[in-house]
């Protein structure tokens, strides 16, 4: 496609994570002032109005997440954008996103933690939070790690399409760095842009059941107003959608929902789980990382590969449903792996389980910065030694 | 011969989980009265529910758009309903727990931004879907099952908080009040912007035995006639009299502009496409968020 249709911009982070949520097709947005993450709603609260959709500040993070629960069953893309403390807040509204399979993003820009931390300096603090921070074993949420502006804008976009096709809530795991960074971002023209959209029932309702669980089927989702009569419900469900269940029946249906919540985004059935990969055909060290430290590894592999080191790297673009598949492949040759991660240790443990004793597994840990090339290139000559 | 409101319901749900001689039914009849009595088309009408005993009965077995959430989160859910489609009748249930413990910033929120949002909040003065503990709206010195030695806390107006927050309508009656409490919601409808009807109703299994001494419904709703003052007459009335009484009837009937509307004319209004630039700039403010 020719490039001249495609607009160059400096742009940061946040404000490309903007442009991708408008043109995935998002129409409401409600959010929370939050520190590194103010920047994404206040490009929304611009562009909204533009498009014809909706921006608003709500009280707090509960009520944000909350509405863009009911915006989504009301018909709209939805999306609320906030940083780990806020995150936390939003915990009670993903599980509810997930029992009632109601799509949605939540970008959540990492921060230093606990508590308030420091605000303005990253950290990938949340990483586990993504996955297991909601009640009740939602682990049916899909989490996406970006590592450039450019990215931002990608990744928003996958994370709606997403979101839609499996009918789950699904978190741009950004960072400081990356949400604040100014880079060349390319933002193709709408109509070169592959955009998902949720699926909807046939219009009439005869015959239509929400609750009907059928395997490895994301159920069309109805909006509100269309006649469909829906009992949307966070709570434990017959096949028919009723609720008085005699008590012997609730184990097998409680633990045939679950399953089925989880593995429709399972990486069994995971055509996407991403990871990108430098020198890792011939290499016996290899980084594993994600998000913005990515940045500083590619560069000390580059000039660990100039002083003759057999050094490579992986970097997870899809967190969560874990990449086993994906990373196990390009882990089977080497002897080392080095997990170079923003906090005191989360994927690592994650990288350990899938390589059991085979490879040895060692990470770097660190919180408030980036990594410098020079502590990496330090770290990998001590593995050598 | 059926009842003549069995057809806003799902027959097939039937009985309820709820207490015998719950009030919260003669508030759902209420309720669906008054949908009935102004003819409103049911599949357009949407109700969100907390958590709470009215949760259980006004989703499920209502055979419309429901939706059955988190224990205080029915007003932001119900915000993003109406902020999306403006069109539907958005109803939300509560109790005096949801609305006024759990979900009090959602609630006063709601108020203040006077969305579109007919709310009906069941007031049973206790909480009764986790078995009889104290709530907001308990009066001192009840004892529950959370104030074993008496309830030393004041209790929370929940008609006067949605006055001052800014609320265009606000009613309280109680379930010995059917027949006004119906006028209510369907004035409530009738309003562009927030509003809230209070209905006191009775818990026999919980509040009554706790705070009354009899678990018998009709006991309690003699107790309410007995005890419930027109807002007319409290006026006239020092608040110590009113200490222990049900201040009932219209306490706000205001028009103000309401925000899914407000954000319509301000979109409207970016969005208007221009061919002449210049005819932007000759635009007064005012004419520049006037839909056309």
């Amino acid at each position: 496609m020719a490039d001249h249709h495609r607009r160059h911009s400096l742009m940061q982070g946040s404000e490309a994570c903007a442009e991708g949520a408008i043109l995935a097709g998002c129409r409401y947005f409600a959010g929370y002032p939050i520190t590194p993450a103010t920047e994404i709603a206040e490009a929304l609260a611009m562009k909204m109005p533009e498009v014809g959709g909706i921006f608003i500040q709500m009280e707090d993070e509960i009520a944000s997440i909350t509405s863009v629960i009911g915006a989504s069953w009301a018909g709209a893309k939805a999306m609320t954008a906030t940083s780990g403390p806020g995150f936390s807040l939003m915990q009670e509204g993903i599980g509810l996103a997930v029992m009632t399979e109601t799509p949605c993003v939540i970008v959540d820009v990492q921060r230093l933690g606990p508590c308030q931390g420091f605000a303005t300096v990253p950290m990938q603090g949340d990483v586990m939070q993504a996955r297991w921070g909601s009640h009740g074993d939602s682990r049916s949420t899909i989490c996406l790690a970006p590592a450039s502006p450019q990215e931002m804008f990608d990744l928003t976009v996958e994370a709606f399409n997403l979101s839609e096709h499996f009918r789950t809530p699904a978190i741009v795991l950004s960072d400081e760095i990356v949400a604040h960074m100014r880079e060349r971002v390319i933002i193709p023209p709408a109509e070169e842009l592959a955009i998902e959209n949720r699926k909807r029932p046939p219009p009439s309702a005869e015959g239509f059941n929400m609750h009907r669980l059928t395997p490895g089927v994301v159920t069309p989702m109805p909006a509100l107003g269309m006649g469909y009569k829906m009992n949307i419900m966070g709570h434990l469900r017959t096949d028919e959608g009723r609720v008085n269940i005699p008590p012997q029946e609730v184990p097998q249906l409680a633990f045939r929902l679950l399953s089925h919540l989880s593995k429709k985004v399972s990486p069994s059935g995971w055509k996407t789980q991403r990871v990108k990969t430098l020198f890792t055909e011939d290499s016996e060290i290899l980084f594993v990382s994600y998000g913005s430290p990515s940045r500083t590894v590619e560069s000390a592999v580059k000039q660990a590969r100039k002083a003759g080191i057999k050094v490579g790297c992986v970097r997870l673009v899809t967190l969560w449903p874990f990449p086993e598949d994906e990373l196990k492949k390009t882990l089977e040759d080497v002897e080392n792996v080095i997990v170079v991660e923003m906090n005191l240790g989360q994927i690592v443990e994650k990288v350990k389980e899938l390589v059991r004793d085979r490879v040895k597994v060692t990470h770097v840990p660190k919180v408030g910065d980036l990594h410098t090339t020079e502590e990496l290139l330090d770290y990998v000559k001590g593995t050598t030694r | 011969m059926k009842h003549p409101l069995m057809k806003y319901l799902r027959e097939d749900w039937f009985p309820t989980v709820l207490c015998a001689g719950c009030g919260d039914g003669t508030v759902l009849q209420c309720m669906l009265r008054a949908i009935d009595e102004k003819n409103l088309d049911i599949s357009q009408v949407v109700f969100v529910a907390g958590i709470g005993c009215h949760a259980r009965l006004g989703t499920g077995y209502i055979a419309a758009d429901s939706m059955w959430t988190l224990h205080g989160r029915a007003m932001p859910i119900a915000t993003g309903i109406k902020l999306v489609n403006s069109n539907l009748h958005v109803v939300v249930l509560t109790g005096d727990g949801d609305c006024g413990a759990i979900g009090l910033s959602h609630f006063v929120h709601a108020a203040r931004r006077n969305i579109g949002i007919v709310t009906v909040c069941f007031n049973n003065g206790i909480y009764g879907m986790t078995g009889g503990q104290v709530a907001p709206t308990t009066p001192k010195g009840t004892y529950t099952k959370a104030t074993p030695y008496g309830n030393l806390e004041p209790t929370l107006d929940l008609c006067s908080l949605a006055q001052t927050a800014g609320a265009t309508y606000v009613a309280r009656w109680t379930t010995a009040h059917p027949r006004q409490l119906t006028k209510s919601i369907k004035r409530a409808f009738e309003k562009k912007g927030f509003s809230f009807v209070e209905a006191v109703t009775q818990c026999p299994t919980y509040y009554g035995r706790y705070a009354l001494g009899t678990t018998s419904p009709s006991e309690m709703l003699r107790w309410f006639l007995r005890n419930s003052v027109t807002v007319e007459r409290a006026k006239n009335l020092g608040q110590d009299d009113l200490i222990g009484k049900i201040t009932i009837g219209e306490f706000v009937d205001v028009e103000k502009p309401e925000l899914a509307n407000e954000y319509r004319l301000q979109t409207a209004a970016k969005t208007q496409p221009h061919k002449d630039v210049n005819e932007t700039i000759r635009q007064s403010p005012n004419d520049a968020t006037t839909p056309r």
